[in-house]
């Protein structure tokens, strides 16, 4: 029973970690499956987290953060798409770009408010995302097995749990289900089919920038009011990275990304919680081995070792109308 | 929008577009300097008087351009391919590993030797390490974008593994290496102008940067002067017309790469040879990022590369005075800047280029005004 107990506290704290990761993923996916690469997740994570906690420590309220959070982000990603779309832009280098502005803007504003070295100071705990205890989990927690899966994993979560999870089936249905899905899928296929039925490029591809704006603002909105209480510089830590390796690895699709950030947010949870645990016929696994596995395994995979990563066609490639 | 661009004329093309991208850049970070409530102006002088008011300053901010150019370089033989290398910084931090390993354990070698050994492990290191996402993307067509992100995170959880269980000084709780013997490093200019009677202060400023400039010199003779020089511009501009021309893309995908990890280890051995004399955690301070902005707003051209190096070394060192004089200044506005520089020098750079035609054709209707 002991070890069963300690597999869902890691099972929960693995979900938590791959809230962010989700969040971003799907946002990544939005934009690169209508053909506009994004390897700026990490700096939008960042700046909806900023804003995210700024909102929440002005107006006391975590919504309004939300709105702030995602707002800037949007922000954010707009730069990036009149880059991209309009400008014709390298995407790669838009996105290192905004990695950096963002990375520095945030910790620069920081400092300058709060003189902490960036950090804020703590959200009262009124102005943030709290955990939602669904109907009678603690009535069912003694319910043998599914009890503490009911009350630990699937209850008391924040509302941007949640909405994470809910966004997986809704960007699936929106992509494969919808008339709108199904052209911003052509539109980064090909372009110019899409162009010549009398269909704005410029548009579907800013709506799907603009999406992956409120997706991944979110995910820096959960960083710091919902999974912390405070901001602090660089507290995405990479987060947007392996949200753009996990989408890779599910090869540009919502369930496997779904399936993909879980895993490395199990992988996360395990390297913390096994930091020195020896393991049978192993022995001890260092941290920094499990911490790499995402990357190793989406480098494996990229090099078509096991299946193969095939981006959308047009991603990373501007849109000429005419020539 | 969607009117062609015209040409322009040569001296818009190579200097003044490039000029108006980064004041752009500049004038925006004055803003942010603005919004958060100092002057801008006086941020400036506090900075230049920082990086070159004195001695001191100068070699700092001179050990920092070495830095960013072995990063510039790196990135830019990369783009020269039209390949987009991101990993400068993890292929500098495992370039550092050869670099120690050299010097910790290949004492047996004779005086300057030693030095020698450890740059050139350090090279082959950083290449070794570049040549994999090299590799993956000429024969499995893997996106090195990709790759060389992964291959930044995969060197950094390495590296912090080494550090701590094998590099790690028994006894001592700090993730670093034992001291380098002296033979293995390389000597900072303070020490070598005082038997000269030349007094310069102690700085982090060494012969580094001497190698620094010898690789941009033979980086302009490669791409410029030689036949593989001639195949990664081919590359670049053009690969179904290099494969036409009887180029192989993976031979030279891989080669440039090689040459990429090679030149980023050159920031290994400013660091590590040059000054802290020991493998430390996280030496390369994200310095191959830096490279990026480096290359782009060097055009990639070696010549270009060197200013926007010094330039780069003048933020990074005045930045550090600032932040001491200005404490609402913190050190990060520097990476603001940097951000600001790839966004206009790269991401935005033709921002500038249809108003500017269409300025010039306005001003060559009119009779009066003489020819710029």
């Amino acid at each position: 029973m002991e070890t069963f107990d300690s597999v869902i506290l890691i099972l929960a704290s693995g979900l938590r970690l791959s809230v962010p990761l989700i969040l971003a993923c799907l946002a990544g996916l939005w934009s690169e499956r209508s053909g506009v690469v994004d390897i700026g997740l990490e700096g939008k994570m960042l700046m909806g987290a900023f804003a995210g906690a700024v909102g929440a420590l002005l107006t006391g309220s975590a919504y309004v953060g939300l709105l702030a959070g995602v707002g800037a982000s949007i922000l954010v990603s707009l730069v990036h798409g009149y880059a991209a779309i309009n400008q014709r832009a390298n995407q790669i280098v838009s996105g290192t770009a905004i990695n950096m502005v963002c990375d520095g803007l945030t910790a620069t504003i920081g400092a300058a408010i709060w003189s902490q070295g960036g950090r804020t100071p703590q959200i009262d705990s009124s102005a943030l995302f709290n955990e939602i205890t669904l109907p009678f989990a603690d009535a069912v927690v003694g319910v043998p097995f599914l009890g503490p899966v009911y009350a630990h994993l699937i209850s008391g979560h924040d509302i941007v749990t949640y909405v994470a999870f809910l966004a997986v089936p809704l960007t699936s249905w929106a992509l494969y289900r919808t008339r709108f899905g199904l052209r911003l899928r052509a539109v980064g296929e090909n372009p110019a089919a899409v162009d010549t039925a009398g269909i704005s490029v410029v548009a579907l591809r800013y709506a799907a920038v603009m999406i992956c704006g409120v997706l991944v603002g979110l995910s820096g909105v959960y960083l710091s009011i919902a999974q912390a209480a405070y901001f602090q510089p660089h507290m995405s830590a990479g987060k947007g990275f392996i949200a753009l390796a996990a989408l890779v690895f599910a090869k540009w699709r919502p369930w496997q990304a779904l399936a993909t950030c879980l895993l490395f947010g199990l992988l996360d949870a395990a390297s913390i919680r096994m930091q020195g645990v020896s393991f049978f016929g192993v022995g001890k696994v260092p941290v920094q081995a499990i911490q790499a596995l995402p990357y190793v395994l989406t480098v494996i995979l990229l090099a078509g070792f096991i299946g193969k990563a095939i981006p959308p066609k047009a991603s990373g490639i501007p849109y000429v109308k005419e020539r | 929008m969607s009117a062609p661009l015209k040409p322009l004329p040569r001296w818009a093309d190579v200097a003044l577009i490039p000029l108006l991208n980064v004041a752009a850049a500049f004038l925006i970070s004055g803003l942010v300097v603005a919004v958060i409530g100092e002057s801008p102006w006086q941020a400036v002088k506090l900075l230049i008087g920082g990086a070159l008011g004195d001695l001191e300053g100068i070699g700092f901010t001179l050990y920092f351009a070495t830095c960013f150019i072995f990063t510039g370089l790196a990135v830019a033989v990369c783009f020269h391919a039209g390949l987009f290398n991101i990993g400068v910084d993890g292929q500098a931090y495992i370039g550092g590993l050869g670099a120690a390993l050299v010097a910790l354990h290949f004492g047996f070698l004779p005086g300057p030797l030693l030095a020698i050994a450890a740059v050139v492990a350090a090279a082959v290191f950083g290449a070794a390490f570049a040549a994999i996402p090299g590799y993956l993307q000429a024969k499995r067509d893997s996106h090195i974008v990709i790759t060389t992100i992964m291959f930044n995170y995969i060197a950094s959880a390495l590296m912090g593994y080494l550090l701590v269980y094998v590099f790690e000084v028994p006894g001592s709780n700090n993730p670093q290496s034992a001291p380098f013997p002296p033979a293995s490093l390389v000597p900072h200019f303070f020490e070598l102008l005082a038997p000269f009677g030349i007094v310069w202060p102690n700085t982090p400023f060494n012969v580094s940067f001497l190698l620094a400039l010898l690789c941009a010199v033979g980086f302009w003779i490669l791409i410029w002067r030689t036949r593989l020089g001639f195949e990664i511009r081919t590359l670049g501009a053009n690969a179904p017309g290099a494969v036409y021309g009887g180029i192989s893309p993976a031979r030279v995908t891989i080669i440039t790469t090689l040459i990429s990890g090679a030149l980023a280890a050159g920031l290994a051995v400013n660091v590590i040879l040059g000054e802290e004399h020991r493998l430390i955690l996280e030496f390369t301070s994200g310095f191959g990022f830096v490279g990026i902005a480096v290359a782009l707003m060097g055009r990639a051209h070696p010549f270009g590369i060197v200013l926007a190096s010094i330039l780069f070394g003048i933020l990074y060192q005045g930045g550090a005075e600032l932040a001491f004089d200005m404490p609402k200044i913190s050190r990060d506005m520097i990476v603001v800047i940097q951000g600001l520089v790839v966004l206009f020098a790269g991401a935005l750079e033709h921002i500038f280029r249809a108003p500017l035609a269409s300025l010039l054709v306005a001003l060559a209707r009119k009779p009066a005004p003489a020819e710029g």
